[in-house]
């Protein structure tokens, strides 16, 4: 389970990189724990962005009632692993 | 990787939390397609949309359309015309269920008591001479007894050309009536003679607008970095127009790349169907498009791109604060 969920976050933020077109980090450094709208500044436009891919890649919906609640890295990852395990 | 709290201290990075969350979305609509004035130079009129759609007179419909409308997302409705104080159980209709915001010319009140805090905006195209010959009538003179001292309600300003030099005594008047003002450039879609703005006007009227800023801080409602992007159409470096433009209405924006736009916004007509391309004038040349919400929303949706120094940051964190005082959701 550890194993999924670093996988996930290195995914998630490999996916926040590339299309917030982040300089000087990479998958490996981002900080899952950093607020995306507080310290990144995403918008909910960003997010609507990434739950696209997201959702291209896992077949999940992320639901727009849900976004003010995924702040970081690791909580996309989880609320994405959740999804996955009850096969949503 | 540049950081939010990295550029700002204590006092913007508290500025920029209040108004990070807030997550505006709003729509516009048509209220009605009848109006007690015919100003010179209304989009409205000068497009045709009071044609394109003949208003729906059932109030039933207009309260089923705003649960609709609610279910979309929208958490801002912006009431346009015609003029929506002719039709008040329609502005009700939204009032009772979402932040609304009534643009008006003032001439017939609002009630306060059947709506106690709608934001209003009056409307204002100059002097009274000038509003003499755009609108017809001197409409100060009635909207200020109607709205003074209106801690819901203010101005705004149309500045056009001929207004350069004589802002300040305008300023002055509204600020003497216990108001505030909005202040936005004239597009001039009618073409009326010497009312188009030259670049050296704009050059001037950037100045005398950032004078205003500095002498009326209490009054005016407005950044400096707003009088810049108006003036000039610029934002870092990118030129404001059709391919930059947030304001479309979602559903009908085939633009490719698609831009950083309003999500889910639609300016309605007021037959509840029809939707209008944009904010603004369906006819309005984007090149020459003046319009101050198009333009604000323009550097709010671009939050990213101001993420780079410290004054960017600052500059944005400005309009987006200037755009929730002006529709309540953040306090004057
Ligand atoms: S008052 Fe407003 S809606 Fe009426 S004609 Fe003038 S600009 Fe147009
Ligand atoms: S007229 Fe102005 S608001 Fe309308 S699409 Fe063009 S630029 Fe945007």
């Amino acid at each position: 389970m550890n194993n999924d969920i670093n996988q996930t976050i290195t995914r998630v933020a490999e996916i926040i990189i590339n299309e917030l077109k982040l300089e000087d980090v990479t998958p490996g450094t981002f900080d899952a724990d950093l607020d995306l709208v507080d310290e990144v500044g995403i918008d909910s436009m960003d997010l609507a962005t990434i739950a696209l891919v997201l959702r291209d890649e896992h077949g999940i919906r992320i639901d727009e009632d849900d976004y003010p609640k995924l702040t970081t890295v690791r909580i996309i990852a989880e609320y994405i692993d959740n999804k996955l395990t009850i096969g949503e | 990787m540049i950081t939010v709290s990295s550029l700002l201290d204590d006092h913007w990075y508290e500025r920029y939390k209040k108004i990070s969350r807030l997550n505006i979305r709003s729509s516009i609509y048509d209220v009605t397609d009848h109006c007690n004035l015919r100003c010179k130079g209304c989009f409205f009129f000068s497009s045709g949309e009071h044609e394109v759609a003949s208003e729906e007179k059932d109030v039933s419909k207009w309260h089923a359309f705003v649960e609709k409308e609610m279910a979309r997302g929208v958490n801002l409705a912006i009431l346009i015309g015609g003029e929506p104080s002719l039709c008040l159980d329609r502005i009700e209709a939204f009032y009772k269920r979402l932040p609304t915001f009534c643009a008006t010319n003032g001439l017939i009140k609002v009630p306060r008591d059947r709506f106690p805090d709608l934001m209003v905006g009056l409307s204002l195209w100059g002097d009274a001479e000038d509003e003499k010959i755009l609108r017809g009538k001197d409409t100060f003179r009635i909207s200020s007894a109607n709205y003074e001292g209106d801690r819901h309600a203010y101005y705004l300003y149309t500045i056009t050309p001929k207004q350069l030099g004589k802002t300040e005594k305008i300023i002055r008047k509204i600020a003497d009536v216990g108001l505030k003002v909005h202040m936005q450039l004239l597009s001039n879609d009618e073409g009326v003679d010497g009312f188009s703005w030259q670049a050296d006007e704009l050059v001037a009227i950037r100045a005398e607008m950032d004078d205003i800023l500095d002498q009326y801080p209490r009054t005016v409602i407005s950044s400096k970095y707003y009088h810049q992007i108006i003036t000039t159409g610029q934002m870092l470096g990118r030129k404001f127009g059709w391919m930059e433009c947030p304001s479309v209405t979602e559903p009908i924006d085939k633009r490719e790349p698609r831009p950083k736009r309003l999500t889910n916004f639609i300016r309605w007509a007021s037959d509840l169907q029809t939707m209008h391309r944009c904010c603004t004038s369906e006819t309005r040349d984007c090149s020459t498009c003046k319009d101050g919400a198009a333009h604000m929303s323009w550097v709010m949706v671009n939050k990213r791109a101001h993420i780079a120094t410290t004054r960017d940051l600052q500059n944005w964190i400005e309009i987006y604060e200037m755009f929730a005082k002006l529709y309540q959701f953040i306090p004057w």
